[in-house]
């Protein structure tokens, strides 16, 4: 894992000061909040519906025992004995208090973590696969390059006042946890002809009013140019963004108004530029944070084998464990989806379990993922049996990943300021309809994704099944959407036709599984079966 | 009616307008009419609230005052989604009354 040097430490504890400065002048009535907000902004911190609401950035996903610790203390000293793990790698607290939010930031700090660049309109935290540097299907591990990233784009001036905020993703895999495409600069790397490492790019992807799937624009990016490539690519976009309309804003507009050819022209010519300036880091130095990130003293001989005599054990591991890279070691995936429960919630004693369980049985590691779960990236197998029961006794043991109660929401009207309607309920009736363990089993991977308003925190666009909450007249109401993915085979979820109430919403989503159970061939997941029949029976289904 | 909420300047929370001061409780907001703007622009100006802004209300058959959009009910009692953190967690009718 990454440690801050101390520059680093230097830098982010000089800014919890200032903003400790800050908050003191916003709370002697020297500032009103319109003056405020932008500084408290660039410290991650929101005012929501109730309260404050800080967004925590968890670099690529990545943290320790420790650092999980402090998350759990925070809850418990600052706020209501609970944390929100997001789609974006973060976690949100809902109920800060200003005064307090210096002594946060310092407590933070003391665990290398920040709330900077977490908001606004700046390279924001760059997600990855949550697997990164354990999965069996890895070809190198992505995380020192989102870390030279994140280290080469923060506090960048050039990058501070971008036209609206920036999001990049970083995976190694050819399967796609991430959501790649779904960002505005995504990075896939691969290997050349001559066995060099470099990246494919793609660029001009993102979700809310106006969703597109990111345009591939390189092939092969040598990976010691990338600063280069990704300067050009935000030169180009600081160049022509539509600064005049807040809706226009995204670099995806610019792609797509460019069209991709003349978007890719022009970042090569920018690229030629920047690549003659020689600013990219030198190999010493990808190096020095590579080390970082080798790979935790895996034992070696050990036993491959899992006892599944326990039923509720066997079951769990089925759903919930992935194959390492390492032999006789496996990636135990920890549900935060229980059923009735918010997703991606979790209790201050909660965090505290998991973080014992991640010293002990993982190498101190610990990863979140966008799916609003947890994952323990590195555990003997033999361990397996005594992380099921720990987490089993803490509530944790859920196997339900990729499941049906395996939902994606956002906050929505319960916590949003901008919500039009409320998302966590209709997660948790549909999670309560579709509770059964042995209907979930025969529906199999089916992803729902839930959103409050169109700025599509919850993801609905990426849903196999998507819901997007909307204001009708003054009350809630949902649409329904179909076919979205965020895998490897990205697509853009389409509504199925007019919206729903609440209770509506829940049975028109079963009548859409119900159809899919009707006519799926053998082996077909939900989403093959939409693919392959396409929007019309559904629809036929779900409205008579 | 039309009440005045907004949130206190320290610790964030949802306040309303009383006549005189701010309160936790949208029971003891009261109407403030034509007032209302130049309230605001008082309040704003004196820095004791954050955001502070109208909305429309109505007051129930028993006399308690209901905001007229789910939002601000919600803001008024707290998540529904969790009794416990509602500003009343006794109260097992909060969450009828927001919806
Ligand atoms: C409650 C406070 C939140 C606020 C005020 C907020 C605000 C926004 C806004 C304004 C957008 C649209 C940006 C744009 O398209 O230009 C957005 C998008 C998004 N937010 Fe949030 N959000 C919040 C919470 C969350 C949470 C809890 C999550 C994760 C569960 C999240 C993840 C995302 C994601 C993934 C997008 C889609 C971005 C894209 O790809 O275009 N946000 N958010
Ligand atoms: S999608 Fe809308 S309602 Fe949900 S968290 Fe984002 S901004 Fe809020």
């Amino acid at each position: 894992m990454y440690r801050y040097d101390q520059y680093d430490q230097a830098m982010v504890d000089t800014r919890v000061e200032e903003f400790r400065d800050q908050v003191r002048r916003r709370i002697e009535g020297k500032m009103d909040d319109d003056q405020f907000k932008p500084l408290r902004l660039k410290n991650g911190l929101y005012l929501q519906l109730h309260a404050y609401m800080l967004r925590v950035a968890i670099p690529y996903g990545t943290l320790d025992s420790r650092q999980m610790r402090m998350l759990a203390d925070i809850a418990r000293r600052y706020d209501r004995g609970y944390g929100h793990f997001t789609t974006r790698q973060n976690i949100q607290y809902n109920w800060i208090k200003l005064a307090e939010t210096p002594d946060i930031l310092a407590d933070l700090a003391s665990v290398q973590m920040h709330a900077i660049q977490t908001s606004g309109e700046s390279i924001r935290n760059i997600s990855s696969d949550q697997y990164a540097g354990a999965a069996a299907d890895e070809l190198i591990d992505p995380r020192p390059w989102c870390e030279m990233i994140r280290q080469m784009t923060t506090f960048m001036p050039e990058f501070s006042y971008l036209p609206r905020k920036f999001k990049i993703a970083v995976i190694a895999s050819p399967a796609d946890r991430a959501a790649l495409r779904w960002h505005d600069f995504a990075l896939r790397i691969v290997r050349n002809a001559d066995g060099e490492i470099g990246f494919e790019v793609y660029a001009g992807g993102g979700m809310g009013r106006t969703p597109f799937i990111a345009y591939p624009i390189r092939e092969f990016l040598p990976a010691t140019q990338v600063f280069s490539y990704l300067q050009a690519v935000l030169r180009v976009w600081n160049r022509h963004a539509r600064r005049d309309n807040i809706h226009k804003q995204r670099m995806k507009i610019l792609v797509h108004d460019l069209g991709q050819e003349e978007f890719s022209r022009q970042v090569e010519e920018a690229f030629a530029h920047f690549l003659s300036l020689g600013e990219d880091f030198p190999q010493a130095e990808y190096d020095r944070i590579a080390a970082y990130f080798a790979p935790p003293p895996f034992e070696t001989g050990l036993d491959d084998t899992i006892d599944l005599a326990d039923p509720a054990f066997a079951a769990w591991v089925r759903q919930q464990v992935i194959a390492h890279k390492a032999p006789g070691y496996a990636i135990a995936n920890i549900s935060l989806k229980p059923v009735g429960g918010i997703p991606g919630d979790i209790s201050a004693d909660q965090m505290d379990v998991v973080a014992d369980l991640a010293r002990r049985y993982s190498f101190d590691e610990l990863r979140a993922t966008h799916a609003q779960n947890l994952v323990l990236p590195h555990v003997r197998k033999q361990d397996l049996y005594a992380v099921w029961q720990a987490l089993a006794a803490a509530g944790l043991a859920d196997a339900n990943r990729d499941l049906v109660t395996d939902l994606i929401a956002c906050p929505g009207l319960d916590y949003c300021s901008l919500a039009n309607a409320r998302s966590i309920p209709v997660a948790q009736q549909i999670a309560r309809r579709f509770a059964d363990p042995v209907r979930q089993a025969d529906i199999g991977e089916l992803k729902i994704k839930i959103s409050g308003c169109i700025n599509a925190c919850g993801h609905h666009h990426a849903g196999n099944i998507g819901i997007l909450g909307v204001d009708r007249k003054g009350s809630e109401s949902y649409q329904l959407l179909l076919g979205g993915s965020g895998d490897e085979e990205t697509s853009q979820a389409k509504i199925a036709g007019p919206g729903f109430d609440e209770a509506g919403i829940v049975d028109a989503v079963e009548r859409a599984v119900e159809h899919y159970r009707a006519v799926r061939t053998d082996g077909e997941r939900f989403i093959d079966t939409y693919r392959r029949v396409g929007m019309d029976g559904f629809k036929e289904a779900i409205y008579g | 009616m039309r009440i005045l909420t907004g949130n206190d300047l320290k610790s964030g929370a949802v306040t309303w307008w009383t006549g005189y001061d701010w309160s936790l409780h949208v029971e003891d907001a009261v109407d403030a009419g034509a007032e209302a703007d130049a309230i605001l622009a008082r309040e704003a100006a004196a820095r004791r609230v954050n955001n502070p802004y109208a909305i429309d209300g109505a007051r129930t058959e028993d006399g308690r005052v209901r905001p007229a959009h789910i939002k601000d009910r919600i803001r008024a009692v707290g998540p529904t989604v969790r009794p416990d953190l509602m500003l009343k967690p006794a109260d097992p009718g909060a969450r009828d009354w927001v919806i």
